[in-house]
């Protein structure tokens, strides 16, 4: 594979050395060594502009929401329901009805499953997940596969990782209720065909959610042109912070289902005879939310949206490639994962040594890389794998931090001989 | 710090030969020890004699540090009794978490292990086998998680 950037017809080229700037975290060293941060894909620093507006926020404009008369009450108010819109825009929801601040795409999720999959389905239903699938999007559909006594089916991949769309059509038939699947893995970067897996599941009459966490970062994802009826993504994997994230759900289906928790701000009277629920959004809304960590979230959209997320796309692209290349070059070096289409994430092992053998190795070298199953066991016993080194890349990384774990796991080579 | 001092030769030898590796037929107790967060795997296997180990093995997959240790642990516990491996334990306990501790001379090669404290997110790599042997030395078989 050759080691050249893709060719950018259009957008902003990245200044990737000015970029940095914006991240003070990267100025660190581990280990007395210069950082260099490979662990994006399990969650990404945060730019200057995000730090800042949770700062300015918290300093002079906190208060709860939806609450007071006073000013701080209804600038908080402000902020908060701008935060919504900011990521209906960046989504391209019609409606900010449609986003539900959760604390993750766990969450969101787990929402799902409980108060969409849970009332509705019975004995003889099928819920279809991918064979990729983190643990957050297989555990919650087991959960209401033993409440319901529903049943999950594996839509399978090949050993390259590749969504097999031809086997997951087979699977699709009138009992199908749910197809959940990721947008991007996380543990190979495999994008799936989330447009043609959509549409393949109306077509039988099923809804789509999908676990949108690791493709929000590094695409430009438009929930009304993919057609899916749930979308679900972290703050802190899109330079935001963690404790916040989005639930997208057509405005329909959110409507028709029953609240998940209840409490202050989804409801509208409360009587101990008689509770009358909220509206959307606040009826998924229960309680006081993270309020900061929803600005935070507008920033980092913003941010992201300042510097193009196709030059974002199209820098990564580049480091995936570059990585992968030189990866292969090293003897006893393995990819995992070689699906055409992948978004940041080169996951790997070595000929000897374990890849938290490896990982501790990396480190020492201020190298941080994720190691293990990454939340995805199902894939790594397919795959016949205990765990893999996963490289993930942002923004801020840089050809020299391909560099450095090409030496670092020369360095391994050397412990382990 | 240096690397060799969590990856000293001796690690390095038990990880890549590990000593008394493999089923032992007709054990008369074993239990499986898994580290979800890394998933590491080891099943240890027991032949009693009374309350002494009269033979021990162990097999499975890890990173370096479970495999030498578990390997390491297998030498030094055949032949001992119940008492003897509980006072060890304690040993390897301290030495694996202790910042002070100095390594006991009856640890022996064990105190190869000694560079682990260092590395918070690896004493459970050391620890998983003796956690495993415990159970196998308790009750038979069982299943021993580290989380």
């Amino acid at each position: 594979m050759a080691a050249t950037a893709p060719q950018v017809a259009h957008g902003p080229v990245l200044d990737v050395e000015r970029v940095r700037r914006d991240f003070p975290i990267l100025d660190r060293t581990v280990n007395g060594r210069p950082l260099v941060y490979l662990d994006s894909g399990a969650s990404s620093q945060r730019p200057v502009a995000v730090l800042r507006a949770v700062e300015e926020y918290e300093t002079h404009s906190h208060a709860n929401i939806h609450r007071g008369v006073h000013a701080l009450s209804q600038a908080a108010t402000e902020a908060f329901e701008g935060a919504r819109e900011r990521v209906r825009r960046f989504i391209n929801a019609r409606s900010t009805k449609e986003i539900i601040f959760v604390r993750g795409t766990t969450e969101g999720i787990n929402l799902v499953a409980q108060t969409y999959a849970r009332p509705r389905l019975k004995a003889g239903d099928e819920i279809i997940v991918s064979a990729l699938e983190h643990h957050a999007n297989i555990v919650p559909w087991q959960m209401v596969c033993e409440q319901t006594g529903c049943t999950l089916k594996v839509a399978p991949i090949n050993k390259r990782g590749e969504f097999l769309f031809d086997e997951y059509l087979k699977l699709l038939s009138p009992r199908t209720k749910i197809v959940a699947v990721a947008h991007v893995s996380n543990a190979l970067g495999t994008i799936l065909p989330v447009k043609k897996i959509v549409d393949a599941a109306h077509a039988q009459g099923a809804v789509v959610l999908v676990d949108g966490a690791q493709a929000v970062p590094h695409s430009h994802v438009d929930v009304c042109a993919l057609g899916c009826d749930f979308y679900a993504f972290s703050g802190h994997k899109l330079y935001g912070p963690t404790g916040i994230g989005v639930l997208y759900g057509r405005e329909e289906l959110l409507q028709s289902m029953p609240p998940w928790q209840g409490g202050g701000d989804m409801i509208l009277t409360v009587s101990f005879e008689k509770t009358t629920y909220n509206g959307l959004p606040a009826k998924f809304e229960a309680g006081t939310p993270n309020i900061s960590g929803a600005i935070g979230l507008a920033a980092a959209m913003d941010y992201v949206e300042s510097l193009g997320i196709d030059a974002i796309a199209a820098h990564e692209h580049h480091l995936v490639e570059l990585a992968t290349a030189e990866l292969e070059k090293i003897p006893g070096i393995q990819i995992v994962g070689t699906a055409p289409n992948k978004a940041s994430i080169v996951s790997f092992t070595m000929e000897g040594v374990h890849p938290h053998d490896l990982g501790t190795i990396l480190d020492h070298e201020g190298v941080a890389v994720r190691t293990g199953h990454h939340c995805a066991m199902p894939l790594m016993t397919f795959l016949g794998l205990p765990a893999t080194v996963r490289a993930s890349f942002a923004v801020y990384n840089t050809e020299k931090d391909v560099m450095s774990l090409v030496a670092a796991l020369g360095k391994a080579r050397e412990v382990f001989g | 710090m240096d690397l060799k001092e969590l990856y000293r030769d001796v690690i390095l030898d038990h990880n890549k030969r590990p000593r008394n590796f493999g089923k032992l037929e007709l054990s008369d107790s074993y239990a499986d020890g898994h580290n979800p967060l890394c998933g590491d795997r080891l099943t240890v296997f027991l032949k009693m004699d009374g309350d002494r180990v009269e033979d021990i093995r162990f097999e499975g997959k890890g990173c370096a540090i479970s495999t030498a240790s578990a390997s390491l642990m297998t030498e030094a516990i055949k032949g001992k009794d119940k008492a003897d491996i509980g006072e060890l334990f304690e040993k390897i306990h301290s030495l694996l978490t202790r910042q002070d501790a100095v390594a006991d001379p009856s640890l022996g090669k064990l105190a190869a292990l000694s560079g682990v404290r260092e590395y918070p997110a690896r004493v459970k790599c050391a620890s998983l086998c003796w956690h495993t042997l415990n159970a196998a030395l308790e009750k038979g078989a069982a299943t021993v998680s580290t989380e």
